[in-house]
């Protein structure tokens, strides 16, 4: 019993942080119908920008939550710039263009932040900084909750519903909608959409550096490359949840981190990549929509 | 259109010629100077260099200067490869010098022997490495010798009887490690109550290390690389694991206390040398790595300056052709190193005495020495 329960804790801790990660793929898609890449190494990027601005500011030692604030604070900063000049220089230029060419372009541009990333901040992965002590909350039938695993999860959680209710209560997530429907039509209407897709970016990307300091914080080891794997599974949790739906993201990367505890735990290691995948074509098969998408007819 | 053609045959032209001194002799090293493992590689090379400039300081070799060209392989196998071809087929290297993983020096080694081109290998302990064939050496001890040195450690010092190993699928080195160290263990009467695997990219070891955990292990032993086994040692304590952890040479790196913090304090493993070492061949060494780097010298150092001398020793006695510098190599014998006495037994491989410390923040405490 208490074997299952740390397994069901290890597994929901996991899988909050492709959740957290999956909102972000699912949000842009969710507006422009463009599955941005490059998502994963802005995450990278953010886990950089909290890790210079530690080490700079001389905080690298001294865990607080004045600490959380300030590192939280320049990761989602840099993410939200490069996610607006990533959308203003590489997808503005595209926006007329057929949808595979914005799609092979964000590609593109993950491959420049990867290989720009070894460049500027070196192969060698670096220690992410201390910046919360992590404490026993509380202790269920043995197992031990710790206070990261339970930020994570909580981060995930209200991240799911402010998202939700910026998207459908504001008047900014009214006019995101009306983007997402018809463009030009919103444009007639006199919303200005340029300035909504910058904000998709800017929302879409912050999340992107919230992840990666609470992955920072978990698994204290960042390199340029570590966005591609955790993106990946993003995507999948994404795609399984009905990709363009909220609560879909989170669903997806909760089952998948469940899943893939599970199969550790009962099988090998040796099959843990090769179960997301699997699932994800399962899942496509019986649901093509995903397990909450809606699957819409396109009118000719 | 002709002129591009014209221009880009100039510069590929321009680019295969580069001047070759012949009054110089050309040693490779090929490393992980980047990667998940990097401090191997600029470790490893911040020894043979020391080794390399002290010989130039001297004269070099038969009035020739030495000249190390070092080449990245960013800790992947198939770039181990090609790097190492480039540095026989391009940079014209008499002998070749790596790698630090066993993995990567079984990708590399097939190609020396190929070309005929002696390799030295600092600090690859799987068997393996040198069975690739006679142009192949080592200067360090091999893993049935480190994993049995452990298993003794762990049964006989520290009085395990129930040991869970956690090992990584896809380096030849953690496998073959896991392998012996779990044979002499068995065979000392000790049980292996779990024995279980991670991947090279995994950060998250939780579901491992929870069924670890419910075998009610004494011990855990984890012969991987230092990034993952900080990570391991946190999530493992997180976990409310308080058993002693244990390990391999794999471990050894500044970064190991940096990444696992207070857990990795007061665990185990067997290493080439100790910074504690009290022999005067190792203070020598660590005298003027010191005053060379302004710092301590890891193991991977001294391994690396200990390779570099006995190679360079070899080709003193040569005639420098590659056929010649490996047959002095396999008469080294008895050569007094930083790491301890190497002999080059006939299947290239040295006979020597390994080290147990005990990790105590960036420090590593000297335990004891265990000779073959």
């Amino acid at each position: 019993m208490q074997e299952f329960l740390q397994h069901l804790i290890n597994g929901l801790s996991l899988g909050s942080i492709y959740a957290l990660i999956a909102l972000g793929y699912t949000m842009v898609y969710g507006i422009l119908q463009l599955i941005n890449f490059a998502h994963s190494d802005v995450y990278m990027v953010g886990a950089f920008a909290g890790y210079y601005t530690a080490m700079h500011l001389g905080l690298s030692n001294s865990p607080g939550v004045g600490t959380l604030i300030v590192v939280l604070a320049a990761a989602m900063i840099a993410c939200s710039i490069l996610g607006l000049a990533i959308e203003r220089f590489a997808y503005r230029p595209l926006r007329k263009a057929p949808k595979l060419n914005i799609l092979i372009t964000a590609i593109g541009v993950s491959l420049f932040l990867q290989y720009s990333g070894q460049n500027i901040f070196g192969a060698d992965p670096k220690v992410f900084p201390n910046i919360l002590e992590n404490t026993v909350l509380f202790t269920v039938a043995g197992v031990d909750l710790g206070s990261l695993d339970v930020a994570v999860f909580l981060v995930t959680i209200i991240s799911m519903f402010a998202l939700h209710f910026f998207i459908f209560k504001t008047k900014t997530g009214k006019a995101m909608r009306a983007v997402s429907q018809n463009m030009n039509v919103a444009a007639i209407l006199g919303v200005n959409t340029d300035k909504i897709i910058a904000m998709t970016f800017i929302v879409g990307s912050s999340l992107a550096g919230i992840g990666s300091v609470l992955v920072g914080m978990k698994y204290p080891k960042i390199d340029p490359l570590m966005g591609t794997m955790i993106g990946l599974k993003a995507f999948v949790a994404a795609v399984l949840g009905g990709i363009g739906n909220i609560p879909g993201a989170v669903l997806g990367g909760l089952i998948m981190g469940l899943s893939e505890e599970a199969v550790v735990a009962a099988i090998s290691s040796s099959y843990r990549d090769a179960l997301a995948f699997s699932l994800l074509i399962i899942i496509l098969v019986f649901k093509p929509a995903g397990l909450l998408g809606k699957y819409r007819v396109e009118k000719v | 259109m002709k002129k591009i053609i014209l221009t880009l045959g100039l510069i590929v032209g321009l680019s295969g010629c580069t001047k070759k001194s012949e009054n110089e002799i050309r040693v490779g090293h090929f490393g992980s100077m980047t990667g998940s493992d990097a401090t191997f590689g600029t470790s490893t090379d911040e020894g043979i260099r020391l080794a390399f400039e002290e010989k130039n300081a001297a004269g070099g070799i038969k009035g020739k200067k030495l000249k190390l060209i070092t080449m990245d392989n960013q800790g992947k196998a198939e770039e181990a490869a090609a790097v190492v071809t480039r540095l026989i087929d391009q940079e014209k290297v008499v002998a070749l010098l790596g790698e630090v993983a066993s993995g990567r020096s079984l990708a590399a080694a097939p190609i020396a022997q190929a070309k005929k081109i002696p390799m030295v290998s600092p600090s690859s302990t799987n068997p393996k490495v040198t069975e690739v064939g006679d142009y192949i050496f080592r200067t360090c001890f091999i893993d049935p010798f480190q994993g049995t040195v452990m298993a003794k450690y762990a049964f006989e010092n520290l009085k395990l009887k129930k040991i869970a190993i956690l090992r990584e699928l896809s380096s030849d080195y953690s496998m073959g490690l896991a392998d012996y160290f779990t044979k002499t263990y068995k065979e000392l009467g000790g049980e292996i109550v779990a024995d279980l695997n991670y991947q090279n990219q995994d950060m998250d070891f939780k579901a491992q290390l929870t069924q670890i955990k419910s075998k009610n292990a004494e011990g855990l032993f984890i012969p991987g690389y230092y990034t993952q086994v900080g990570l391991i040692a946190r999530q493992a304590r997180e976990l409310g694991i308080k058993v002693p952890l244990m390990g391999g040479d794999g471990w050894d790196s500044p970064k190991l206390s940096e990444i696992g913090k207070d857990a990795v304090n007061g665990a185990y493993f067997s290493n080439h040398y100790s910074t504690e070492s009290t022999a005067p061949a190792a203070v020598e060494f660590m005298t003027k790595f010191k005053a060379k780097y302004n710092k301590s010298p890891d193991g991977l150092s001294a391994a690396g300056y200990d390779a570099a001398l006995v190679l360079l020793k070899a080709m003193e006695a040569s005639d420098l052709s590659s056929s010649s510098i490996r047959n002095e190599l396999a008469k080294i014998k008895n050569f007094e190193g930083a790491t301890g006495n190497i002999t080059i037994d006939e299947k290239r491989n040295a006979t020597k005495s390994a080290v147990v410390v005990k990790v105590d923040g960036v420090n590593n405490k000297y335990i004891t020495t265990i000779n073959p």
